[in-house]
C-alpha cells in the first residue's frame, strides 16, 4: 500500500491553515439580506397574538414571517414529524423559533425583533422527567405513545428472571447522566439563493444535506429536484447539525419569496436552543453474574429527558439499550426504555449517541461486580468479552473483535498490575471499554437504495475527480474518499479533486452521522475505483500486449509487474481508456448488509462491524476541596486498520478530550427564574463562558495505541473512529476516582461538590456514594419476547401479533371513553 | 449612521476602510475587507476564534472596535504566508493534524506566531499557557502542541535555508512522511 496506512497531510489541511476552507458565513453575496430569528421567552404557551406591524414599517426590514407562513411540519425521523420552521400556535421551549425578520443588515433585524408583539398565554410546564411522567396532561405533542411519554419499549431476550436467579450475585444500581451539548465553535449559519433559474439553493452547515434536502421539499412543498443543499465545511459538528433546523427552512422561504440571498448565522445563546445534544439519563442495571465474573443475564431501564421535540429521540431510546450484549456475552437481555417530552431545548445525537450514558452505568458496575468477586476489573472484562463473528442476544451481528488486545495495550502501558489499588490515597487508575457502530445498518427512512454512491470521473488531463454526498465536518471524509481512490488507482491522493455534500453535483451519502462515512463511502470509493482501474487495465493491456492481471497501478504508473519498465503513465492510461471506451466515468455504491434482527424496534443498533475501545484514566483528588487532576489517559482503539493515521489519532484525542469535558464539567442544564420573573425555565447558562469545556491548560497527556485488526467488511479493513473513543473515558474516570479515595460517583459530571459530599457520606458511615437513589416506577409496555439465537429464535418476536392486538384493542378503548391511555 | 474611516495596515498593506462605527474589528475584516480567513464562535470574548495580531500582540477581534485601529498594524491568517510560501506554523499545523475541521485554526495559528515571535524555544508548559483563550472541539489540542514545538525546529537556520532552497517548499506529501507519525517524537 502506499498511500492507505501511512501519516499524511490531510488533502484538504492547506485551506483550513490559510483560512480559505470556505464556512457557511463565509459565503458573501451580492444583495444578501439577513435574517433573525425571534425565539420564545416562555418554555411553553399558546400563542394568542402576533403582531408584526411595527416590524414591517421599521425601515430596512424586507420580509416578516411567523408560523401561518410554514403550514406544514417536519423532523429528521419519519415518526416524529413534529417540528414547525416558526411555532403556529404554541412554543414548547424558551427559545423556540417564533417569528422571523428579514432585512437590510443584521443590525436592524435585531432592532426590528422588538418591534414584533407576540401575546402568550402560558402554560404548565415540565421541567424533567418526573414532571412528565406525573402529568400525561396537557400533552406536549399530539403524537407519541402516551401523554407526555414521546416513547416507550419493552424487549426482553431469553427469560432474564430465571437467569438472574440463576447468578451467584445479582447487582442492582441506579445511575444518572446529565445532559451536555456540542459546542461547535462554528455557530450554524445558512444562506438561500433563488438561483438564475428559479430554482432553490441552500447552502448550509449541515452534516446531512440530504436529509435537509428531504425536509425542505417536505416543508416548502416544493419538488426535491428544484432544490439544492450544499453542505460547506461544518466548523465542528459532533452531531449537533445532524436535524433539519429551523432556520434552514425560513431563510429558504424567505429566499424565494424576496428572490435575494437570504443569510442566518445564529448567535452563540441560539446555538445553546438548538441544542440536539445528548438526553439527561436516568437509568437502571439489573445484572447476575456467576462467581468467575460471567453474567447470566441483564435488565436495563433508561429514562431519557427528551426535551421539547421528538428530533432523533426514538433512535437515542433504543440507543440506550442497544450495544451492552456487542462488547461482552450477556446470555439474556432484557431492555425497557422511556422518553418523556419536557419544555426544555431538543436532544438528539451527539457522538456516541444514546450509548454514552448507559456505557458510564455498565462500565461503573463492572467494576463493582470485579471488586465483590475479588476479580481484577481488567481480568473480569477479558473473560467477558464477546466473542467475534457472532450473533448477540439481540440479534446484532458482530464482526472483528479487537477489544481484548485493546485491554492487553492499555494495562501494559500504564503498568496496571503495579498501579491498580497500589496508588497512594488521593491518587488512582481506572479501565473501561465501549463498541461502537461503524455506521447505521438502516437509513432513517426505510428503502433498499444505497446508502452512499461514489461517481468518478476522468479524462485526458489525468485528472480524476471524485464526487460523492457525504460531508465533512472535521474528521476528514475529503481525505478518507480521494485516500481510498488514490490507493486503487496508484495515484497521490492531492493528484484527485474531491466534490462533496452537495445534492445537485454529488451522488447520495446519506450524511456524516453513526461513524458511517468511512466505512460506506469508503467502500463505495473503493468500487468506483476499481472500476476505473479495469478500464484503465483493459486499454493499458491492449497498447502493452501485457496481461491486464499483471498490471500494476503505483506511482502514477500503470506498468507490468513482470518487467516494471514496461509501462505508461497514469495520464497516458486514461488517455488510452478514453480512446478505447469513450468518456470515463465510473461509479460504486455501498449498502450495509440486512439485518437479523427482525422484531420492532431492531431497527437501532445493527451495523456492518463494530469498532472496541479501551481505556484507563488516572487520577488525582484532593480530598480537601474535592479537585480532580487528570494527569494521563491511555487509550486503545481497534480500528481494523488506519487509512491516515495522523488523522485516526486525532479523532482518539479528540474523542478522549470530548469524553473528559462531560465527565468533569460539562452539562445543559436549566432552572426556573423567579415567580416575579415569570417563572420560566430558563438555560442556566447559554454562553462559552459559563458552559465549561477543557482548555489547552486541562488537557491531560494522551497515549493512544492504534490496534490493527482488518475487518473484511471495512474499506482496506477500517472501522469507525470518530465515536467509539468517547465512550470508555467517563467511566474509567468514575473508577479512577473509586480507586483514589474510595467513593463512587455515579453520575456525570463528577464535580469537586459532588465529590465532596461522597466523602462526608462515606466519614458518617452511610453508602459511600454520590448519585441517584432509585428509579421511578413505569408504567412498562408487555415486553416483546424474542428469544436468542441459542434458543432456537430466528430474530423474530413471538409475541408481536398478540401485542399488537391488545394495543388496538387498548386504543379503541381510550378513544370510546375519552380516557387517558395509560400503558398495560 | 455615518461611516468612519480609517487607515491602517493589514498584512503589512496600508489599507483604507470605511464602516459602520459600531462594528468591531472582526466584522470590518470580514465583512468591509473580504478577509473572511478570521472566524467567530461566540463574540463575546470567550472562544477566542477570532484571535488576530494587532501590533504584534494577540487580541479578540470581537473585542476590538474597528474605530480603535486607526494607524494600527493587524496580522490575521491570510497574513502568515510570505512570498507563496506558507509560514512554519502552517506547515506543521497541516502535516500534523492539529486543524480537523479548521473553524478554531487561523485563531490559534496567530496565537502561536505571537508566541514564538516571543520566546524562540518555549516550553510545553508556555505553549499551554499562551493557548489556553482558544478553544479546540476537535482535536484534543496534542496534535496542536505538537505542531506548534515542530514549528519551533522548523524555524531554526539550517530548516529555514533548507525551505528557501527550491525543494524544500513542497507541499507534497513527502513533508508529511518526513515528519513521522507526530506521536512518537513526543511520547
Amino acid at each position: 500500500m502506499n498511500t492507505i496506512g501511512k501519516p499524511r497531510r490531510r488533502v484538504d489541511a492547506r485551506a483550513k491553515v490559510t483560512g480559505q476552507t470556505r464556512f457557511a458565513d463565509d459565503i458573501m453575496l451580492p444583495r444578501t439580506l439577513h435574517c433573525k430569528l425571534l425565539r420564545s421567552t416562555l418554555p411553553h404557551a399558546r400563542i394568542a397574538r402576533v403582531d408584526a406591524s411595527r416590524a414591517l414599517a421599521h425601515p430596512g426590514v424586507h420580509l416578516v414571517l411567523t408560523g401561518r407562513d410554514f403550514p406544514i411540519s417536519y423532523g429528521i425521523l419519519p415518526v416524529s414529524q413534529d417540528e414547525h420552521a416558526l411555532a403556529i400556535d404554541r412554543v414548547r421551549f424558551v427559545g423556540d423559533p417564533v417569528a422571523a425578520i428579514i432585512a437590510r443588515d443584521e443590525l436592524t433585524a435585531f432592532e426590528a425583533l422588538d418591534l414584533i408583539d407576540v401575546e402568550y398565554e402560558p402554560l404548565p410546564t415540565l421541567s424533567g422527567p418526573e414532571d412528565s411522567l406525573a402529568h400525561p396532561e396537557p400533552r406536549l405533542h399530539e403524537y407519541g405513545d402516551t401523554g407526555n411519554i414521546h416513547k416507550i419499549v419493552s424487549l426482553e431476550f431469553g427469560d432474564v428472571e430465571a437467569a438472574l436467579a440463576l447468578a451467584d450475585h445479582v447487582f442492582e444500581d441506579t445511575f444518572f447522566y446529565q445532559g451536555n451539548t456540542h459546542l461547535p465553535i462554528e455557530q450554524h449559519a445558512a444562506v438561500a439563493v433563488k438561483d438564475p433559474d428559479g430554482k432553490l439553493v441552500l447552502y448550509s452547515s449541515t452534516q446531512t444535506p440530504h436529509y435537509v434536502h428531504r425536509a425542505l421539499a417536505r416543508a416548502l412543498a416544493m419538488p426535491a429536484a428544484h432544490i439544492r443543499v450544499v453542505a460547506t465545511p461544518n466548523g465542528g459538528g459532533f452531531g449537533g447539525k445532524s436535524d433539519p433546523f429551523n432556520h434552514e427552512v425560513v431563510v429558504c422561504k424567505a429566499a424565494m419569496m424576496l428572490d435575494r440571498p437570504v443569510k442566518i448565522c445564529l448567535t452563540r445563546e441560539e446555538v445553546f436552543y438548538c441544542h440536539r445534544g445528548r438526553h439527561p439519563v436516568l437509568m437502571q442495571f439489573t445484572t447476575g453474574v456467576r462467581r468467575d465474573g460471567s453474567i447470566t443475564g441483564m435488565h436495563v431501564k433508561t429514562l431519557l429527558d427528551g426535551g421539547a421535540y421528538g428530533s432523533y429521540g426514538v433512535a437515542s431510546t433504543f440507543y440506550t439499550g442497544a450495544l451492552q450484549t456487542v462488547t461482552y456475552h450477556i446470555p439474556t437481555y432484557r431492555f425497557q426504555g422511556c422518553r418523556v417530552f419536557t419544555n426544555k431545548p431538543p436532544c438528539g445525537p451527539k457522538r456516541g449517541h444514546g450509548t454514552p450514558q448507559s456505557r458510564f452505568g455498565q462500565e461503573i458496575q463492572l467494576d463493582k461486580i470485579a471488586e465483590k468477586l475479588s476479580i481484577d476489573p481488567a481480568e473480569l472484562r477479558l473473560r467477558i468479552v464477546e466473542q467475534p463473528e457472532t450473533l448477540t442476544a439481540n440479534y446484532l451481528r458482530v464482526g472483528t473483535i479487537g477489544l481484548a488486545e485493546c485491554i492487553r495495550r492499555v494495562t501494559r502501558a500504564a503498568d496496571w498490575t503495579n498501579t491498580f489499588r497500589k496508588l497512594p490515597h488521593g491518587r488512582g487508575v481506572g479501565i473501561a471499554c465501549s463498541s461502537y457502530l461503524s455506521g447505521a445498518g438502516l437509513p432513517i427512512y426505510w428503502n433498499d437504495m444505497p446508502h452512499s454512491g461514489v461517481q468518478l470521473k476522468l479524462d485526458r488531463s489525468g485528472g480524476v475527480t471524485a464526487f460523492c454526498g457525504a460531508t465533512e465536518i472535521g474528521q476528514g471524509s475529503d481525505d478518507v474518499l480521494v485516500g481510498c481512490v488514490a490507493e486503487v488507482l496508484g495515484i497521490d491522493p492531492l493528484d484527485i479533486r474531491a466534490v462533496t455534500g452537495d445534492t445537485d453535483l454529488t451522488p447520495v451519502d446519506l450524511g456524516s452521522y453513526s461513524s458511517r462515512v468511512t466505512l460506506m463511502m469508503g467502500n463505495a470509493a473503493i468500487q468506483a475505483a476499481e472500476r476505473a482501474r479495469d478500464l484503465l487495465a483493459a486499454a493499458v493491456s491492449n497498447k502493452l500486449g501485457v496481461p491486464k492481471d499483471r498490471l500494476v497501478f503505483a506511482d502514477r504508473r500503470v506498468f507490468d509487474t513482470e518487467q516494471p519498465s514496461t509501462g505508461v503513465s497514469f495520464a497516458e492510461a486514461v488517455c488510452l481508456a478514453e480512446t478505447m471506451f469513450g468518456t470515463l466515468g465510473t461509479t460504486g455504491s455501498y449498502t450495509p448488509p440486512r439485518s437479523a434482527a427482525k422484531f420492532k424496534g431492531g431497527g437501532v443498533g445493527p451495523s456492518p462491524t463494530y469498532s472496541y475501545s479501551a481505556a484507563i484514566v488516572e487520577v488525582s483528588v484532593d480530598p480537601s476541596t474535592g479537585w480532580i487532576d487528570v494527569p494521563r489517559v491511555w487509550i486503545a482503539h481497534d480500528i481494523g486498520r488506519s487509512l491516515n493515521p495522523t488523522l485516526v489519532r486525532g479523532q482518539v484525542e479528540g474523542s478522549v478530550y470530548m469524553a473528559l469535558g462531560e465527565a468533569l464539567m460539562e452539562e445543559q442544564t436549566f432552572r426556573r427564574l423567579p415567580p416575579r420573573l415569570s417563572s420560566a425555565l430558563v438555560h442556566k447558562f447559554p454562553s462559552m463562558l459559563e458552559y465549561k469545556s477543557p482548555t489547552t491548560l486541562d488537557m491531560p497527556e494522551v497515549i493512544t495505541e492504534l490496534v490493527e485488526n482488518p475487518d473484511p467488511r471495512g474499506p482496506f479493513g477500517a472501522k469507525e473512529v470518530g465515536q467509539g473513543p468517547l465512550l470508555p473515558v467517563m467511566p474509567a474516570v468514575a473508577n479512577a476516582v473509586y480507586d483514589a479515595i474510595g467513593v463512587r460517583i455515579d453520575e456525570v459530571p463528577i464535580t469537586p461538590e459532588k465529590i465532596l459530599k461522597a466523602l462526608d457520606a462515606k466519614a458518617a458511615g452511610k453508602d459511600p456514594r454520590f448519585g441517584p437513589a432509585h428509579f421511578p416506577d413505569i408504567a412498562w409496555p408487555d415486553a416483546l419476547q424474542v428469544p436468542p439465537p441459542w434458543e432456537g429464535g430466528d430474530g423474530k418476536a413471538i409475541n408481536e401479533n398478540v401485542r399488537r392486538a391488545k394495543s388496538d384493542a387498548r386504543d379503541r378503548t381510550s378513544k370510546s371513553t375519552g380516557s387517558e391511555v395509560v400503558p398495560s | 449612521m455615518q461611516n468612519h474611516h480609517i487607515a491602517l495596515t493589514v498584512n503589512d498593506e496600508a489599507t483604507e476602510v470605511a464602516f459602520a462605527p459600531y462594528k468591531t474589528l472582526l466584522e470590518v475584516l470580514r465583512e468591509d475587507l473580504n478577509l473572511c480567513g478570521t472566524k467567530h464562535g461566540c463574540e463575546l470574548g470567550e472562544c477566542g476564534a477570532c484571535a488576530v495580531l494587532l501590533d504584534g500582540q494577540p487580541v479578540l477581534s470581537c473585542l476590538v472596535l474597528g474605530v480603535e485601529c486607526e494607524g494600527r498594524s493587524v496580522t490575521t491568517v491570510e497574513g502568515l504566508a510570505r512570498d507563496g510560501r506558507l509560514h512554519p506554523l502552517q506547515e506543521t499545523f497541516a502535516d500534523l493534524g492539529a486543524a480537523q475541521c479548521g473553524y478554531c485554526t487561523p485563531g490559534f495559528l496567530v496565537t502561536a506566531k505571537a508566541l514564538l515571535d516571543e520566546h524562540a524555544h518555549p516550553t510545553r508548559d508556555q505553549i499551554r499557557e499562551a493557548l489556553s483563550g482558544n478553544l479546540c472541539r476537535c482535536t484534543g489540542y496534542q496534535q496542536i502542541f505538537e505542531a506548534v514545538e515542530k514549528a519551533i525546529g522548523d524555524r531554526s537556520p539550517e530548516r529555514l535555508a533548507l525551505r528557501e532552497s527550491p525543494d524544500g517548499a513542497s507541499l507534497s506529501n513527502e513533508h508529511a512522511r518526513s515528519a513521522g507519525l507526530s506521536g512518537e517524537r513526543h511520547q
